[in-house]
């Protein structure tokens, strides 16, 4: 079980209210496709992910990047047991989806960045460093069961 | 992993409007950085690493020259970064992974300061830049 201080669990919903779930999780995953292109790969069915606008405007890249970032409030309202709140998730991703782990990393990376430019001043260190650790865990959790 | 023209574009564009203050984006990378991943700081146990420290402002101010210098080169940062490429190799062999961590550090320093200018596109291609400055900084490590 991941230890969470007091001080951490405040970060991590002070953040939180602050964001805009489907305007962020729609950027995070656009900029994961964009700025780490081989990412595509998992999404042949979207459609048009022929250049960083197409990608932006793809209403399917939109719609799945709310639905990911939605499914991160779930491990925040579970912080005391991210693993078992991404038990099913996690099969899903290793036995239907195919996803390599490492893009869990990735994609935790770019929502630091997407919230960095958000949040901009309010982001300090200590923020960061507990919202790394936070996409840190989800990406275990998610990676969990893999088999 | 090649830096296309508009990749060196973006980069020289991005360094343009971070302009005179890429000394304390240096400072505040490396300050999240200790932050975030206490691990890197086991690369300067003779440093006062705490906030505000004045050995980290020099060490970020160090830090930015060189990307600056990467920039300035960015046709050639093998040669532009080759000394310093050596002193990793020979003397610092700070293990390869740190780079990336420090990496997202600075991206995150810009996305903070320079938001509007961090566009995807941009962020791209910083991102591929400091992939391409690491793998030099580590191409004669073995």
């Amino acid at each position: 079980m991941v230890h969470w201080t007091a001080e951490e669990k405040q970060l991590i919903s002070s953040v939180w209210a602050k964001v805009n779930v489907e305007e962020c999780g729609a950027e995070a995953l656009a900029r994961l496709l964009i700025v780490y292109p081989w990412t595509q790969r998992f999404f042949s069915s979207f459609g048009n992910l022929s250049s960083p606008t197409a990608i932006v405007g793809n209403p399917k890249v939109r719609a799945h990047g709310k639905k990911v970032l939605t499914s991160f409030g779930e491990a925040i309202k579970n912080l005391d047991n991210v693993k078992a709140t991404y038990s099913k998730l996690s099969e899903l991703h290793c036995d239907k989806l195919h996803v390599d782990p490492e893009n869990f990393r990735l994609l935790g990376d770019i929502l630091i960045i997407v919230l960095a430019a958000h949040l901009t001043k309010d982001f300090g260190p200590a923020c960061q460093a507990t919202w790394q650790k936070l996409v840190g865990v989800v990406a275990h959790a998610l990676a969990y069961k893999y088999h | 992993m090649v830096l296309s023209a508009s990749d060196k574009t973006n980069v020289k564009g991005i360094f343009a409007k971070i302009g005179g203050q890429a000394d304390e984006y240096g400072a505040e990378t490396l300050a999240r950085m200790f932050t975030t991943y206490p691990q890197t700081k086991t690369y300067f146990p003779h440093f006062d690493v705490s906030a505000g420290s004045a050995q980290v402002k020099a060490h970020g101010k160090k830090v930015a020259g060189a990307l600056i210098e990467a920039v300035n080169h960015i046709d050639d940062i093998a040669g532009a970064l080759s000394k310093l490429s050596d002193l990793h190799a020979q003397k610092l062999r700070v293990d390869p992974v740190n780079f990336k961590l420090l990496g997202q550090c600075f991206l995150v320093v810009v996305a903070i300061h320079q938001a509007a200018a961090l566009t995807p596109e941009v962020h791209a291609s910083l991102d591929k830049f400091l992939c391409a400055v690491g793998n030099v900084l580590t191409a004669k490590y073995r």
